[in-house]
């Protein structure tokens, strides 16, 4: 991506998975993103196929990241903020009670 | 069909679950029977609703029902030859006080006393070991093993496809005109021509009050517009399907990850319309609840809201049974938690419409406790 | 905000922003309510940031956004921004929320402004990462200067050889244009140029950044049959049809359009009545002449109506608002017939060319009904053409159905990159009137919400007005 001469606003600070990302101020989180060249956004729950930022103003839902802990957040539709972690979605978004504690049972039959 | 008149054994009024089940039981047994649904198979509270499968916390009459239906649930792949989404992943129903669980012991004490064991109850430590998201403050909970959920869209769907293999004539977008008794034959005009046949099936649902009306019957059946609401696909945390012994929720995820949510909250239902209307002061507390027995799940997103019409009755069980009028039958009105006892409930009107008599005790079901002057108990 | 309102206006596009200015110059208390965080839309996004130093790289066009801003702020009219609306219903009673927090108001007068989104273009490939809809590339270069260099640009219509004449002007490179208007179009918008030479300035300027375009040397190949997009995690190359034979460019980078319609998900969650348009193939809200729909109290403007485009949305915006404003008894019926007059002669004249662009860029049955069973017809739920297929084959009649039976349309989109798509293909297959077909019923929230701030509603007092 090739930034344009613009405004020289003030810069953002953000960290992408762990990674340091300039933005600038009003830069929505998916611009930052495609910014530092990062087209990869996620990965669908249904297929583990990779998706990125499609229509840039909230319609597709593509350019879902976790923003600060929270998932499923649109990168295209919210502004960076200083200190922002925004991480990749892998998957289903996962709510912290692991998938570990449910080992495939046999099929119950009333008693 | 268009201006002909169509004969059969048997015509079922009403193409949900319940008059699907029915005509694929009499096909069964032999009958030639016609579905006349006015608008599509499965249009409203039949794929709708919440899919619970359960014995739990059911109203005592419709107990051996629940007992009898599970059975066949756990057999379902040899009714219909799909297996419907049938998960037995158990259900439970929490208790978040000492008192809320205190009742839930005096309730698996009746029901115990009725000679049924399913119900058992589960402390804090067995709370967790099966619901380990549950929310911390909650002590423990009633819980029925075998019981579960399943796929209503795929259930009605199954039985349709079922039933149509069977034999069973199924007319669409044809609502009941009117209908009458003409010597030993019911003669119903559908918007798509004309029905004959000797007996006469009432599975119109919430509608289910019309069509008793026009056999000279009183059944006040109200249209409800239950609501749920599902979320995104979250990754798997819970199994069994949950309920609360202090709140409306039923609460299950399914195998792609959403978590459907729901419990009764009421929105608002236009039955001459198709239309339902949602309420979210009720969303809000539906989703009040499962964020408090769910904390975790808090940051989850709801993807979308409905409500399908239902018909309740005002004791919330079922109109089953034979009607005064000869060579009628009822099966309507399961106030919200009729989904579960479909295979059932089928077996049992074909066993009315063929032996006269079925196993299954339907007593306090029958459409007549409607028309007594005073109105007692229903157990 | 207020628990209630006179007049609330949904999205800051031109329509909204100019119905929202007419009625707070009026006097009445007027709410506009955009997801976005400065007013403008999308075609006027980010115009009062004033992001990119050089003006001439969006055009003079761009610009004349920032009128209606200042007007809008000049009024004195409250405009929220940020602020996601997930309900409207046929009571008025609205969902919004903002920061993470929702609440419900209402109000006597509802004026719905969400405009329009790009046409889906279901392709092999098609959500492959590093392929965008033109509209975003837009997007970016407008609220935060940046630029894709080097991208193949697909498909058809005035907003994708813009975008194209905005890259050019911004000293960007374009691997190549590859132009899918069928050759059949010409001969079919024919009958409507007479009527679009009437506009004459909208049509000489799309010419020119054509011309301008082929001129700049970029491979401007048009008339292609077919698109395919190619990649395994990502997009790695592009082919395409092009008199029956099949070539290739490598490039990372693609930028679909086309054409642009009506965003109907917040109307019809209201049970607004629609019709299908066949000039437009899409969705149109059935509207009086104050934009009234069928619902009393909730009118509808600009682009989320039918695609007329910006200058028009700005007329049928005023329009609205006078009718809102008679509704509300602020207005008589003569007052707002006279305010609205000067608004309706602009509005032919900007309607005038449409009938001949709808014509001329008429997206092509193959690029709108993929004939490729792999192609992904829902993106959020991966859905392929041939579930689609096998569906309706088994009996899905219509949208609803083949969502219970193929999850097309259960994803958090809810049908906005699908709908179109499966609603046509069904009634292709049944070889029925796609009327017949239907679309897909929608049910709030028309966005997804978070279950804390559905939930926190419940302890919000007060929070369902009446209405009476």
């Amino acid at each position: 991506m090739r930034r344009l001469p613009r405004d020289d606003g003030p810069q953002v600070r953000v960290e992408f998975e762990g990674q340091p990302l300039l933005a600038y101020a009003g830069d929505t989180v998916a611009a930052a993103l495609l910014a530092g060249n990062h087209w990869n956004f996620r990965t669908t729950p249904v297929s583990g196929a990779s998706r990125g930022p499609f229509c840039m103003m909230g319609v597709c839902f593509d350019c879902l990241v976790e923003i600060d802990g929270v998932a499923n957040r649109q990168a295209c539709m919210i502004e960076v903020r200083d200190g922002m972690r925004v991480k990749r979605q892998l998957g289903a978004s996962d709510i912290g009670i692991g998938a570990d504690l449910f080992a495939d049972g046999e099929q119950e039959t009333p008693s | 069909m268009a201006g002909g008149t169509h004969t059969a054994d048997v015509i079922v009024i009403g193409g949900g679950l319940h008059g699907c089940a029915t005509a694929l039981h009499l096909a069964r047994a032999g009958l030639a029977a016609v579905v006349v649904e006015k608008d599509r198979i499965g249009r409203h509270a039949s794929s709708a609703n919440a899919g619970g499968v359960r014995r739990l916390g059911r109203a005592l009459p419709e107990i051996p029902l629940a007992v009898a239906a599970l059975a066949a649930w756990h057999r379902i792949r040899e009714l219909v030859d799909d297996d419907c989404g049938f998960v037995s992943s158990c259900q439970v129903k929490v208790a978040e006080t000492a008192s809320e669980l205190r009742a839930l012991r005096q309730r698996r004490d009746t029901v115990l006393n009725l000679g049924f064991k399913h119900e058992e109850i589960i402390d804090q430590a067995q709370l967790r070991e099966l619901v380990p998201a549950i929310a911390p403050h909650c002590v423990g909970g009633m819980v029925v093993h075998g019981d579960g959920h399943a796929d209503p869209f795929l259930t009605v769907q199954a039985f349709k496809r079922r039933a149509l293999a069977l034999g069973v004539c199924i007319l669409e977008d044809a609502p009941v005109e009117a209908l009458r008794r003409l010597g030993g034959t019911w003669r119903v005009q559908s918007a798509r021509g004309v029905l004959e046949a000797p007996i006469l099936v009432n599975c119109a649902g919430a509608w289910g009050g019309h069509i008793a009306a026009l056999l000279g019957e009183h059944a006040p059946v109200e249209a409800k517009a239950l609501m749920l609401m599902i979320t995104a696909r979250v990754k798997a945390f819970v199994k069994p399907v949950v309920g609360a012994q202090g709140r409306m929720l039923s609460f299950k995820q399914f195998d792609n990850g959403t978590v459907l949510i729901g419990g009764g909250h009421q929105g608002r239902a236009e039955p001459e319309s198709n239309r339902t209307h949602l309420n979210f002061d009720g969303l809000a507390a539906n989703a009040a609840s499962a964020a408090a027995l769910f904390p975790a799940l808090r940051g989850v997103q709801v993807v979308r809201c409905w409500a399908g019409i239902e018909g309740e009755m005002p004791d919330g069980i079922p109109v089953i049974g034979a009607s005064a009028a000869k060579g009628a039958y009822h099966a309507f009105g399961f106030s919200g938690h009729g989904f579960a006892l479909g295979p059932i409930v089928g077996r049992i009107v074909a066993d009315l419409v063929v032996k006269g008599d079925t196993d299954l005790p339907i007593g306090a079901f029958h459409i007549n406790r409607f028309s007594r002057p005073s109105v007692g108990g229903t157990v | 905000m207020k628990d209630h309102y006179d007049v609330v206006v949904v999205g800051a596009g031109p329509a909204g922003m100019a119905a929202a200015t007419v009625v707070a110059e009026h006097g009445a208390n007027v709410l506009l309510l955009d997801e976005q965080s400065t007013a403008g839309g999308q075609i006027y996004r980010a115009v009062s940031r004033q992001v990119l130093n050089d003006e001439n790289i969006l055009g003079r066009d761009y610009y004349q956004g920032r009128t209606l801003v200042s007007a809008l702020q000049a009024s004195g009219a409250e405009h929220v921004s940020g602020a996601t609306v997930w309900q409207l219903s046929p009571e008025h009673e609205i969902g919004v929320s903002r920061d993470g927090v929702a609440r419900l108001l209402s109000a006597d007068q509802v004026i719905l402004a969400t405009g329009a989104q790009e046409r889906p273009f279901p392709v092999p490939g098609w959500t492959l990462a590093g392929v965008m809809t033109a509209g975003g590339a837009q997007v970016l270069l407008k609220s935060a200067a940046l630029a894709a260099p080097d991208a193949v640009f697909a498909g058809t219509g005035p907003l994708l050889y813009l975008v194209a004449h905005q890259y050019r002007k911004a000293g960007i490179g374009i691997r190549a244009i590859l132009d899918t208007t069928p050759r059949a179009n010409r001969l079919r918008a024919l009958p409507h140029l007479p009527a679009a030479l009437m506009n004459m300035g909208a049509l000489l300027k799309g010419r020119r950044w054509l011309a301008e375009l082929r001129a700049a040397g970029i491979p401007f190949i048009r008339h292609v049959e077919d698109l395919k997009l190619l990649g395994t995690d990502a997009l790695s190359a592009v082919e395409y049809r092009h008199r029956d034979r099949w070539q290739r460019f490598d490039t990372s980078r693609v930028f679909l359009h086309q054409g642009i319609v009506p965003n109907v998900n917040l109307a019809m969650a209201a049970g607004c009545a629609h019709r299908w348009s066949d000039a437009q193939l899409c969705w149109h809200a059935v509207t009086d002449a104050w934009g009234e729909t069928d619902v009393p109290g909730i009118a509808i403007a600009g682009d989320g109506v039918a695609i007329h485009g910006a200058r028009a949305a700005e007329c049928l915006g005023r329009i609205a608002a006078y009718g809102a404003l008679h509704r509300c008894a602020r207005l008589t019926a003569r007052d707002r017939d006279r305010l609205a007059a000067p608004q309706r002669r602009t509005l032919v004249q900007e309607r005038r060319s449409r009938p001949f662009l709808d014509a001329m860029f008429r997206p092509s049955r193959q690029f709108r009904l993929p004939d490729d069973d792999a192609t992904i017809v829902c993106r959020c739920e991966e859905v392929p053409a041939a579930r689609v297929v096998e569906a309706v084959a088994l009996g899905c009649v219509g949208p609803n159905q083949l969502k219970a039976f193929s999850r097309c349309g259960m994803g958090p989109c809810q049908g906005r990159l699908c709908g179109l798509t499966i609603s046509e293909m069904i009634a292709r297959q049944r070889g029925v009137p796609v009327a017949e077909v239907g679309a897909l019923r929608l049910r709030p929230p028309v966005k997804p919400l978070m279950l804390a701030e559905l939930a926190a509603l419940a302890t919000a007092p007060e929070s369902i007005p009446g209405r009476d």
